[in-house]
């Protein structure tokens, strides 16, 4: 069984390299990450915090789009795609199990964003440290960032490749796959806005928002990064919401998401016929 | 019906929401045995062999393969499949995608070098798929099928998009395997002499299986009619058609169209008009009358 899963794995690791998506992966997140970095340098002496704190705090935002986003871009076709070019068909007819596909895209797919994550956050955050100064705490903070983005990227590869075996096409799938990060990055905490402008402080607002918002993996990684270090949550400006719930809660939900959302995938997975 | 059969097919029937595809197929295949599967397309060639490899489930009736359920982790192991119009990853070469393969199908990955070079991609095998015609995709196809020795392999519209010298390299091929024990299941929507090589001929029209022999039983049953043209000598043509019947062609012809069974009755009324006839062809039904006979000209 591991010999199929890495024999799967390799091979998609050199089609992500050789489609140069490690490549632009890592190239997007380290523009990204430098660009919030130093435009995002001023509030530093206001807050008292070292420049790779409000780095962190800015790249913290910038995953929680980004993550989503490389994940889903690089998912939504795992499935859809294979079924299109008439592959799945015969690798089924091997004896392979379509879990053992799956983990053994997931892992790859895994890799090139566990990859792309460190190069981009790990470069803004050195340039960071340089210029402007880095603590031990800042610096626990980049590694956490850097750990729970990948958790995120897990998280929506999975949710990923479950649009993908949904969907009937590859562009089918990129289009539930634009449908995914709208609701879980945009819509969602939009809908929780309303809700609280509407509540004005009451029962919601204390007791039913934190949980609501840690149950998206999207919030859970904010949260999490924000609740785990003072600094960050100073310069984020979320520390009500961080406060209100238990401290494992986030950590937990974003560790139980990509788990979750693989299970659903290899549901979905399970009713394809190629 | 025979108990050693690696493939044993009994009254399968495939719906999609409401039209049959398949209608109580009945088919056996034995170890080193040839069977063609002929069909127009859309008569459910395809469906059958998707049926065969577990990628999708019957309506009703059994499948065996090998002894065993079609899908199962043995029964994959004991088929090989080559689907029509096989495509591969474009991002990876040939040599990449063959290991792949063998590295799922739990053989040793030195194996491909050979199998690249007994399918005459050893040269182009480290070029990315993506550059190849589909000639060379489909001779990866076969060499994939040749991965640790199948006891039944499902070939699907194989000679497509093969060039004469591919043909005769994917016979040979067949006929290794045959050779080997291997039993074939060979799809087409054409009888040509690829097929005519095979030792049984199934025919599917329209989701039924019309026939299942080998040609030269097929060719019995058939009846077709036998063509005899005569040319006549000098101006002999009215003379000829006169005595015989038959129809007049472009002057100096006569053709006769008889039943096999009496063949040797015309000709030897042919004989006794001696120097009235000039030469004499004979054309026996060809293989694409005799799949026409059976798979129908109603196209569905």
């Amino acid at each position: 069984m591991i010999n199929r899963i890495l024999a799967v794995s390799a091979t998609e690791l050199r089609i992500s390299r050789r489609n140069l998506w490690v490549l632009t992966a890592s190239m997007i997140m380290t523009l990204f990450a430098l660009a919030l970095t130093f435009a995002g340098a001023a509030p530093t002496g206001a807050l008292g915090v070292d420049l790779l704190t409000v780095s962190v705090a800015s790249m913290t935002t910038l995953s929680v789009y980004l993550a989503p986003l490389l994940a889903l871009m690089m998912a939504f076709d795992a499935i859809a795609g294979d079924v299109e070019r008439g592959g799945l068909a015969l690798m089924l007819t091997y004896p392979v199990s379509r879990g053992e596909l799956l983990i053994g895209k997931f892992l790859a797919h895994l890799g090139t964003l566990a990859f792309a994550m460190t190069t981009g956050f790990g470069i803004a955050g050195i340039a960071a440290a340089l210029s402007g100064g880095a603590g031990i705490e800042s610096i626990v903070a980049l590694i956490r960032l850097i750990g729970t983005s990948v958790l995120l990227g897990g998280a929506f590869l999975a949710l990923g490749y479950m649009v993908s075996a949904l969907a009937g096409s590859a562009a089918g799938a990129a289009g539930l796959a634009a449908g995914l990060w709208l609701i879980f990055v945009v819509l969602y905490d939009l809908s929780l806005l309303g809700a609280i402008v509407y509540d004005d402080g009451g029962f919601f607002t204390r007791s039913v928002f934190p949980w609501l918002l840690a149950l998206n993996p999207a919030d859970a990684f904010r949260l999490w990064n924000v609740a785990a270090a003072e600094g960050v949550a100073l310069a984020t400006g979320m520390t009500g919401a961080a406060n209100a719930l238990p401290a494992w809660v986030a950590p937990a939900s974003l560790i139980l998401w990509p788990p979750l959302a693989l299970a659903l995938a290899r549901g979905a997975f399970g009713r394809v016929e190629p | 019906m025979s108990k050693d059969a690696v493939l044993q097919v009994e009254k399968l029937c495939k719906r999609y929401g409401n039209s049959d595809v398949l209608k109580a197929i009945s088919l056996s295949v034995r170890p080193g045995e040839r069977v063609a599967l002929l069909g127009h397309n859309g008569a459910g060639k395809t469906t059958l062999m998707k049926l065969i490899l577990g990628l999708t489930t019957a309506s009703s009736g059994e499948i065996s393969v090998a002894g065993l359920a079609p899908g199962s982790v043995e029964a994959r192991r004991a088929v090989a499949y080559l689907p029509e119009a096989v495509a591969f990853h474009p991002a990876l070469n040939g040599r990449e995608q063959l290991k792949l393969f063998a590295r799922l199908a739990g053989e040793p990955t030195h194996v491909v070098n050979a199998l690249l070079e007994r399918v005459g991609l050893d040269e182009a095998a480290d070029r990315r798929i993506g550059t190849w015609s589909k000639g060379m995709r489909q001779r990866l196809g076969l060499a994939q099928v040749l991965l640790g020795r199948p006891r039944l392999a499902l070939l699907d519209e194989p000679a497509s998009g093969l060039d004469p010298i591919s043909r005769h390299d994917l016979y040979s091929i067949i006929d290794e395997m045959a050779a080997q024990g291997t039993a074939l299941l060979i799809s087409s929507h054409a009888l040509t002499e690829v097929e005519a090589r095979t030792d049984r001929i199934a025919i599917l029209r329209k989701g039924e299986l019309v026939a299942d022999d080998t040609l030269a039983h097929l060719s019995r049953r058939a009846e077709l009619p036998i063509r005899l043209r005569l040319t006549a000598k000098g101006d002999a043509a009215a003379e000829i058609h006169a005595r015989l019947g038959g129809a007049r062609v472009n002057g100096a012809s006569v053709e006769l169209i008889c039943h096999p069974d009496e063949k040797m009755d015309r000709l030897t009324r042919i004989a006794a008009l001696g120097g009235l006839v000039g030469d004499l062809e004979m054309t026996p039904p060809s293989l694409e009358d005799l799949y026409r006979h059976f798979s129908g000209k109603d196209r569905p």
